[in-house]
């Protein structure tokens, strides 16, 4: 069967280029810039980015707001680290590990909070995600809340350790953004995405059209937590060191999914527009105006959140005007 | 009835104290359209959800070309070949009008290549082709009972469930709907009507059941059924019936 090219093909061409375009950009980014500084953000940026798209496959395309992701963020971090730092295994290789577990323990979390809907399932996996907090904060086999140091031996591309630290982690970010990125573009042509985009807009409806809900909400949970996990694995290794708060945090979580939140939920570009404005917003806030411990970082970043969502409550990307979420015109649902 | 689709065998559901369907039988047969009529509270809709899988009959069953459907689930029926709108529109609002039929298209394929051209083939069908591309939510009315039909049909159903597709409708845009509905048939596709406005139906309908109260009342071609007392009874009230 041939299909005349028509707004869907055209648009996912569209983004095809365009996200080829960015990756060549964001490739060459950090070449003129000598500042260590503003380099390290663009990578925690890269590293958000990704995080986001994996909240974003789960959350936005599905639908099922997770307050929880912290936590495949800590598996992923973990596995990679303990299965380093013990047992040698290079993380490019633990981070199958992350990634299997990550999933793993999606699947665990939407096994029972699946059967709840709207607000309570947030709070299960907010509850979930805080649970696993405490654990980790007490059990002796990951260090409890001492965490785990990852030492620097030697400069390598097995180890994932590199002594001028931020060059070689902006290409391995930026490859991590752009696997989620394109696992994100693919999904959403899939009969997955349509799956998840109609569980989430009326599950009758999809129900009556054969779309066996449960599964497509515990296959959105498994892709999403295994691409969480292994930006943990990689902030593992970028940081050299791992601990409950770093790794398993309520905060964390909320960073997580708001880039997509901000962005754009359900739309592919979301997360990376979310991350680009609020990632450096929030790392210069701390820079300038944290630091004495009064807060008023925080409250700048809340405020200019707060800003942002009254202003655009659809998400930035509807700034663009373009049909972002995914084939339906944002802009005029405002 | 020689060739039965769709037999209903003495389904009886109630919802709390309330009995929305008591001992209800009858047969679809093949190609045909049938017109699932009586006033409002009848247990129309309630049978409908039950023959569509989306509830479970509390006693009796259903059956799709002698197989048992009743009880399966909404997923299973329109696999085994149920389709179905709704009486209250449910378009996906932040999909396209081409994706909303895709979904349904998917039931039969998991390639995106074949749904899409599945989903604008029954568009043409429908009298969509021109809205493809647009925002699902930015149709008028009548174009929105189009696309559930054409959402429904992309899951290529033998046996097709209208709940009160015609209500609401201007006359013209019913006379189209009602061509819509026989095209339908005319592609081999059982259909079953619910409707509580009689009038709209009876030209379109090869034979009616009537409802009351949960129970059946009658079934017959619509000249018959508009003839018997308790119908009318049932409909206007004791006064009229003579």
């Amino acid at each position: 069967m041939t299909v005349r090219p028509n707004a869907i093909t055209m648009r996912r061409r569209r983004e095809l280029i365009g996200g080829a375009v960015l990756l060549v950009l964001l490739a060459l980014l950090p070449l003129p810039i000598a500042n260590a500084y503003l380099r390290g953000l663009i990578v925690l940026t890269l590293l958000y980015a990704g995080l986001s798209q994996g909240w974003n496959i789960l959350g936005g395309y599905c639908g099922q707001i997770s307050l929880g992701h912290a936590l495949y963020f800590g598996i992923g971090a973990y596995a990679s680290a303990i299965l380093f730092t013990r047992y040698g295994i290079p993380p490019p290789l633990g981070m199958f590990a992350s990634a299997a577990l990550g999933a793993l323990a999606a699947l665990l979390v939407g096994w029972p909070c699946f059967r709840l809907s709207g607000h309570y399932y947030a709070i299960a996996t907010l509850v979930m995600g805080m649970m696993v907090l405490l654990l980790a904060q007490n059990w002796g086999f990951v260090n409890a809340a001492m965490g785990i140091t990852i030492p620097f031996r030697k400069q390598s591309w097995v180890d994932l350790e590199f002594r001028i630290a931020v060059l070689p982690f902006h290409y391995l970010m930026l490859a991590y953004a752009a696997i989620a990125w394109a696992i994100a573009w693919v999904v959403e042509g899939s009969r997955w995405g349509f799956s998840w985009r109609a569980v989430k807009d009326d599950v009758a409806a999809a129900e009556s059209l054969a779309v066996r809900v449960f599964p497509s909400k515990m296959a959105a949970a498994a892709i999403s937590g295994a691409i969480t996990a292994v930006g943990g694995a990689l902030y593992a290794q970028y940081v050299g060191f791992i601990d409950p708060d770093s790794g398993l945090g309520l905060s964390l979580s909320v960073l997580i999914a708001l880039p997509a939140v901000v962005g754009g939920v359900g739309t592919l570009w979301g997360p990376i527009v979310g991350a680009a404005v609020l990632i450096p917003v929030q790392q210069l806030s701390v820079a300038w105006l944290g630091g004495s411990g009064n807060g008023v970082d925080l409250m700048f970043y809340g405020a200019l959140i707060m800003a942002l969502a009254l202003a655009r409550p659809q998400g930035l990307v509807s700034l663009f005007g373009a049909r972002s979420r995914a084939g339906g015109e944002v802009a005029d649902r405002a | 009835m020689p060739d039965p689709v769709l037999q209903i065998r003495n389904v009886s559901k109630s919802f709390g104290s309330i009995a929305a369907n008591v001992d209800v039988t009858f047969d679809v047969g093949r190609g045909e359209i049938l017109g699932l009529i009586g006033p409002n509270g009848a247990g129309k809709s309630s049978l409908f959800n039950s023959i569509a899988g989306a509830d479970t009959p509390d006693r009796g069953e259903i059956l799709l070309d002698g197989r048992r459907i009743s009880g399966l689930g909404a997923v299973a029926c329109t696999r085994l070949g149920i389709g179905r709108t709704f009486q209250v529109v449910r378009s996906f609002d932040s999909m396209t009008v081409l994706e909303n039929v895709m979904v349904g298209a998917f039931a039969r394929t998991s390639r995106t290549r074949q749904a899409m051209a599945r989903a604008l083939e029954v568009l043409a069908f429908c009298g969509l082709g021109g809205r493809a591309d647009m925002p699902a939510h930015a149709l008028t009315p009548p174009e929105k009972r189009r696309l559930e039909v054409a959402r429904a049909l992309a899951t290529e159903p033998h046996v097709l469930l209208l709940d009160e597709m015609l209500t609401g409708l201007t006359p013209t845009e019913a006379q189209a709907g009602m061509q819509l509905v026989r095209d339908v048939r005319a592609r081999g596709v059982t259909i079953v009507m619910v409707e509580h406005v009689m009038e709209v139906l009876l030209p379109l309908i090869d034979r009616a059941v009537v409802l009351h109260l949960g129970r059946k009342l009658t079934e017959g071609s619509p000249a018959e059924v508009v003839r018997n007392p308790e119908v009318i009874r049932a409909y206007l009230g004791d006064r009229y019936a003579t």
